[in-house]
């Protein structure tokens, strides 16, 4: 159970090699390991996506992923999202849409639209609705949510 | 252009969009130890025993408690509407001979690292007797502990003579009502994080919400500590809705193990352990009558219900049945009324408050009966509302009892005018068309209207000190708390009114007692009201302070400055900085002030849903929900609709969606 092993792979365009036991979970190995606590962990059994990161572009629950499954992988979270001071329009559109409270969804919501818009920034809101129903969100009631992706959506097609 | 009553973006996002947040999981401090909570798997039993020897044995292992290592520490107490004698049901840390509910700690495992925690915890045996688990809140009274029973105490509220009511009623309308278990869960889990600071010997808890100053106080007088030797710390808060940051057991072991073991202690909740362990809330049977006239004016109400406080009462004591039992009239006049709760102890994870106490209940039994006394008498449920609400001209008006320590007075309010109003706006008459014609087709759809009564700004005091400093960034030190509501943003907004600068220098402090001595926290829908009263009148003083200083060296009155942005300046004339006003004192400049309120505030709106249901799958559809609410003057609109809307996504979630069901069953004997 605690023989460590090396994961080498790309975080935020960053090469990484960590050494983790093999039952630890890609989320626990970016947020300890790798000291990127942005991916916050709700239920830690993929319900709630709030851990929800890209690993080669796709979302995942980084809950629900060792870390040695992400061995050559590039990851992406949220901590690369901004560019310095400037924030990806997804970011902006939920500042500016009040498209959080708590913020703890955030991260998760914000990757998962990242996804979402990167497949298709025409995406039509019944769709839209569906696909961002996979993540939980217990305080906005979801409304400014895809208010918020509806307009960074707009902006990025600019 | 004053910034009360604009829509500004909240001060509080850009850390929580870039994943900078710190959140009780992403605190770390060098040498830290990890708890692990060992629960009971038995709703009800005898704990005869705890093999702790496996879990001793392994390499990992720092220290495993039992109630034995905890038997110092005394049980968790009230914060809230104490009755006297209700002590016996207070719960321990640890369990002591006997477990109530699913989830109750038994012992508590400290490691150098969480996965090892959680090894070391599935060594722990807990042996336990099972016996028979109460389930039913209704079922006769059985015996909670010697000398107490199951049945804590029976709150009733009442005026009015509601004997001659029924006997002169047209018509008597009774109804069963069962409002389902279920609770807030926050997205993010609960988290404690204690470090013994080493060269000062104080004890501070990271992972706090809600209540720091309150819990600081109940740590310290459990732990036997001076109050100067232990603070309390507010991180971001992944959401409260009441049950997130009351004091539980989990915070009183990870201060304890702090103490004793030397070294800082963590505790992260899972999500498994919050369904179980965090308080739950709203499960009461009501038996509800009302005795109308042939108009369907509310005669008399009579109100009898069975409150499921689950395994221990806990720090919110019988909050929830007192404000049932108080906010229970609501709108309506109610000639006579009568409300008795009783509070019954079952097998359940014990209950605390879910956002609007009390009043999610009442609303729901008040106005199921309007719509069933309508449906009675064969009037239209509006009218019957027109028929029994309180009129404007009777404002304030009052209730002859009272709720969390204060006389009920409901300090404004036009029903009637709000109800018209927005039946107006949302086009009711046409809604009710479209529906009557779908039906007609076929269609199951229907629509339905709920009143409610609110209270909020709760007292009895808020402190906020205020201090431009010698940069000149604005300090705002408040004793309230952020559970993601946007205390910041309103309270900046609140404070750069007053002061007449702009919101970008301000910093608002919450949740830190080493900042503030005194503080109320946030609950009750108190803060905007209370900490932003004391904000508005520790800006008015700073503001007059910072004017005659700044007359003194403009050498010229007060009343002929003003303060734009950044500056104090003459009109016409000549202007300073911020911080060199502050600088010419010697450092800062600095006000402090004290609100208090012995009476709380009544808001009140109305919600309608207009809901289909699938007739092959029975699958419920809610195709218009629209909310309709006196807020007063709203400080930050967009941040009112966001709490507006979130309020309904979790009222539409309980009514609909949430609920958490027990299956009770005897198990053979766990050892």
């Amino acid at each position: 159970m605690s023989e460590r092993q090396n994961v080498t792979f790309t975080v935020n365009g960053e090469k990484r090699v960590i050494r983790v036991e093999p039952r630890r979970s890609l989320a626990d190995a970016l947020r300890e390991d790798c000291g990127l606590t942005g991916t916050h962990l709700g239920c830690e059994h993929g319900v709630c996506g709030a851990c929800t990161v890209l690993l080669d572009d796709q979302p995942v629950r980084s809950c629900l992923m060792f870390a040695v499954q992400a061995e050559g992988t590039r990851v992406r979270t949220v901590e690369g999202l901004a560019d310095g001071d400037k924030l990806h329009p997804l970011q902006q559109a939920f500042w500016d849409h009040h498209g959080l409270q708590c913020g703890f969804c955030t991260p998760g919501f914000l990757m998962l639209a990242v996804s979402i818009l990167e497949l298709d920034l025409d995406i039509a809101e019944p769709e839209l609705r569906e696909a961002l129903s996979s993540n939980l969100c217990r305080c906005t009631g979801y409304q400014n949510i895809l208010k918020s992706v509806l307009a960074a959506a707009a902006e990025m097609r600019k | 252009m004053s910034l009360i009553g604009r829509s500004v973006k909240r001060l509080e996002d850009r850390p929580l969009l870039t994943g900078s947040g710190r959140f009780a999981a992403d605190i770390a401090v060098p040498d830290m130890l990890y708890m692990r909570v060992v629960r009971s798997p038995v709703a009800f039993g005898r704990l005869t025993g705890l093999g702790i020897a496996e879990a001793l044995a392994h390499p990992g292992t720092v220290a495993v408690w039992t109630a034995e290592d905890a038997a110092k520490i005394p049980p968790i107490g009230f914060r809230m509407t104490p009755v006297p004698g209700l002590e016996a049901y207070r719960q321990p840390v640890l369990a002591n001979g006997q477990v109530r509910y699913v989830g109750e700690p038994v012992a508590a495992v400290f490691a150098t690292d969480p996965y090892s925690a959680e090894d070391i915890a599935e060594l722990v045996m807990p042996e336990i007797e099972p016996l028979a688990p109460c389930l039913d809140p209704a079922a006769s009274p059985s015996e909670f502990a010697p000398g107490h029973s199951t049945e804590a105490a029976v709150i009733t509220k009442a005026y009015g003579d509601l004997d001659a009511a029924f006997a002169e009623a047209h018509a008597v309308i009774a109804l069963e009502l069962i409002i389902g278990r279920h609770s807030g869960v926050p997205l993010e889990t609960r988290g404690a994080i204690a470090v013994l600071e080493a060269p000062s010997g104080i004890l501070r808890l990271y992972g706090a919400a809600k209540v720091p100053h309150y819990n600081r106080q109940a740590l310290a007088a459990m732990l036997g500590l001076p109050l100067d030797r232990i603070h309390l710390h507010e991180g971001h808060v992944g959401g409260g809705f009441g049950i997130r940051g009351e004091l539980y057991p989990e915070d009183v072991l990870t201060c304890a193990a702090a103490l004793r073991l030397g070294r800082p202690v963590k505790w992260i909740e899972d999500r498994y352990e919050h369904l179980v362990a965090a308080n739950q809330s709203r499960g009461s049977v009501h038996r509800v009558c009302a005795a109308v006239d042939e108009h369907g004016f509310i005669l008399g109400l009579d109100d009898e219900f069975w409150f499921d406080q689950g395994g221990y009462l806990r720090t919110h004591g019988v909050v929830v049945t007192d404000l049932t039992c108080a906010m229970l009239p609501g709108p309506y006049v109610v000639p006579a009324y009568r409300s008795v709760g009783h509070v019954r102890l079952t097998n359940k994870t014990p209950c605390g408050t879910y956002r609007a106490p009390g009043r999610f209940e009442a609303s729901f039994v008040r106005e199921r009966l309007i719509d069933a006394i309508a449906d009675r008498l064969g009037l239209d449920p509006i009218a019957v509302r027109h028929r029994n609400f309180i009129a404007k001209t009777a404002m304030p008006y009052r209730r002859d009892f009272s709720a969390l320590g204060t006389d009920i007075v409901y300090d404004t309010g036009d029903y009637a005018g709000l109800l018209d109003k927005f039946l107006n706006r949302v086009g009711w008459e046409r809604l009710r068309a479209d529906v009557a014609r779908r039906r007609q087709a076929g269609e199951m759809v229907g629509l339905g209207l709920g009143f409610f009564v609110e209270k909020s700004g709760l007292g009895p005091f808020d402190d906020v000190r205020i201090t431009l400093g010698s940069d000149g960034t604005i300090e705002v030190i408040t004793g309230a708390a952020s559970i993601g509501q946007g205390v910041e943003t309103v309270m900046a907004q609140i404070c750069a009114d007053g002061l007449g600068t702009g919101l970008d220098r301000i910093r608002v402090i919450h949740g830190q007692t080493d900042r503030i001595a005194r503080g109320m926290g946030a609950f009750a829908s108190r803060v905007t009201v209370m900490t932003g009263a004391a904000v508005t009148i520790a800006a008015a003083k700073l503001r007059g302070e910072l004017l005659t200083v700044a007359g003194r060296l403009l050498q010229t009155a007060p009343d002929r400055l003003a303060v734009t942005g950044d500056r104090v300046v003459v009109r016409d004339g000549p202007s300073l900085d911020l911080a060199a006003v502050a600088r010419s004192t010697g450092g800062e400049l600095t006000a402090d002030a004290t609100f208090t309120a012995e009476h709380m505030t009544y808001p009140y709106g109305v919600h309608i849903a207009q809901v289909r249901i699938e007739r092959d799958s029975c699958g419920i559809a809610v195709e218009r929900f629209f909310v309709g609410y006196d807020v007063g003057r709203a400080v930050n609109p967009m941040l009112v609709e966001g709490q507006i809307a979130g309020g309904a996504a979790q009222g539409i979630g309980a009514s609909l969606l949430e609920e958490k069901h027990f299956v009770g069953r005897l198990l053979s004997p766990i050892t």
